[in-house]
């Protein structure tokens, strides 16, 4: 089982439950904005703690609130690619891509610094500053900081919105190449239900 | 105007290193504060805050009365202190640098507070989900994004350590090359007919030292948030 969620989050006073499991490779999150899709993002990658429930990725059991188990978010392997990018300003492409390599376990890191720029294009920008690439530049370097960490699953928070539609059918593609070339499960949130028919093996419905 | 003599050289080095030693001292400490303020919610915060705010608006010379209270020869902590590694305060320079220390680290704590509130908590929770532990996420992302405002508030804290008066002669008296400052060496002279040039010189310095600092420390708030001033 890919994803297998059954939680309450609290956020602003409001209550969400989300119960639903999957084994698709990429599993679509598709709602309504504030239905709590980015919430639920944040708890999977422990950023945000559930009242109840129990989160299990890939068979691993990140939070269950009965029997006490609450991974703190570096211990996850979560490749989360935010909506906002989050680069960190002050490193440049380089360190920012090896930022989470350099923390993962030699043994489980399965990906090296030149297949991820090759793999996403990105090798001509290595030297820049965060600040001083395009919005689909900061997007891959996103993805690649993120794979590079050696996560054994993804999250991605609406990594198409920032973008203009051709630099959007380029990033589309990468994410299908990931769904069907590393074999990693991904979570991904969108409202733009065409995006979410071309990407998702199955598609869950969140509702107020 | 004269060149400083040897016995002003004097002052002016033990000023700069009573606040060199004070800020150095106080700096954690002011880290702490600000971070913990900036970033945490704990019950009585408010009260933490104003504690330590209170040497902004005390009058010097209570603060310094409280100093002596506390760290003086019959002081608990100053007795702890004396016991375990022989070091005293009053009547000597430590004890001018523990005043400019306490009486500096309020516009420090202020100063780092506000770089600490412009760091994104979002740049940290990325840093978490790559791996990163709590502190070595406040080591790689946090604490250099927060640098410059670290060493603006610094700054400040030694512009305002230099100009240290009330707290200072209160607590650690105004002895001659142990504690007599650049402020307390200016008020000194006053006190004696004929010493305009001497007074002249040193306050020359003060202003120098002063505004130096001030300058420096402005110039790295505004580094800091991109062309707005954070401390003046």
């Amino acid at each position: 089982m890919s994803f297998n969620v059954d939680v309450s989050l609290e956020r602003a006073s409001r209550r969400i439950d989300i119960c639903f499991s999957s084994e698709a490779g990429l599993t679509g999150l598709f709602g309504p904005s504030g239905v709590g899709k980015t919430s639920l993002l944040d708890a999977i990658a422990g950023l945000l703690r559930p009242v109840r429930g129990h989160i299990n990725v890939s068979d691993k059991m990140l939070f269950d609130a009965e029997k006490n188990i609450d991974l703190p978010p570096e211990a996850r392997s979560c490749g989360y690619v935010f909506q906002d990018i989050r680069l960190f300003p002050h490193r440049n492409v380089r360190d920012n891509l090896l930022f989470g390599y350099h923390l993962a376990p030699v043994k489980k890191r399965w990906m090296r610094l030149e297949e991820a720029t090759d793999f996403l294009d990105i090798a001509h920008l290595l030297d820049r500053q965060p600040r001083t690439l395009s919005g689909g530049e900061a997007q891959r370097v996103a993805i690649g900081r993120a794979l590079l960490s050696a996560p054994r699953f993804l999250l991605m928070d609406e990594p198409l919105s920032s973008l203009d539609s051709n630099r959007r059918q380029e990033i589309m593609a990468v994410i299908e190449r990931i769904r069907d070339e590393l074999h990693l499960p991904i979570l991904y949130v969108s409202h733009d239900r065409s995006e979410m028919d071309r990407l998702a093996g199955r598609i869950i419905e969140l509702e107020h | 105007m004269q060149p400083l003599s040897a016995s002003e050289w004097a002052i002016v080095t033990l000023s700069l290193r009573v606040s060199l030693v004070a800020i150095c001292a106080v700096l954690p400490l002011a880290l702490a504060l600000a971070w913990l303020l900036a970033r945490r919610q704990f019950p009585g915060k408010l009260l933490v805050d104003a504690l330590v705010h209170l040497p902004l608006v005390l009058p010097p010379v209570v603060t310094g009365w409280l100093l002596l209270m506390a760290f003086g020869a019959n002081g608990p902590i100053g007795r702890f202190f004396e016991r375990t590694i022989g070091l005293g305060f009053v009547f000597h320079w430590t004890g001018a640098a523990l005043a400019s220390a306490i009486m500096a680290l309020p516009l420090m704590v202020r100063a780092m507070r506000l770089s600490f509130e412009t760091v994104d908590p979002r740049l940290e929770q990325a840093a978490r989900t790559l791996g990163a532990n709590r502190w070595r996420t406040f080591r790689t992302i946090t604490l250099p994004l927060v640098t410059p405002g670290i060493l603006a508030g610094a700054m400040l804290g030694f512009a305002r350590s230099i100009g240290e008066f009330g707290a200072t002669i209160t607590f650690a008296s105004n002895i001659p090359g142990q504690t007599r400052t650049l402020p307390l060496a200016i008020y000194s002279s006053l006190q004696i007919p004929g010493q305009d040039a001497e007074v002249f010189r040193l306050a020359c310095v003060s202003v120098i030292l002063s505004l130096g600092a001030l300058v420096i420390s402005e110039w790295l708030a505004r580094r800091m948030s991109g062309g707005k001033s954070h401390v003046l």
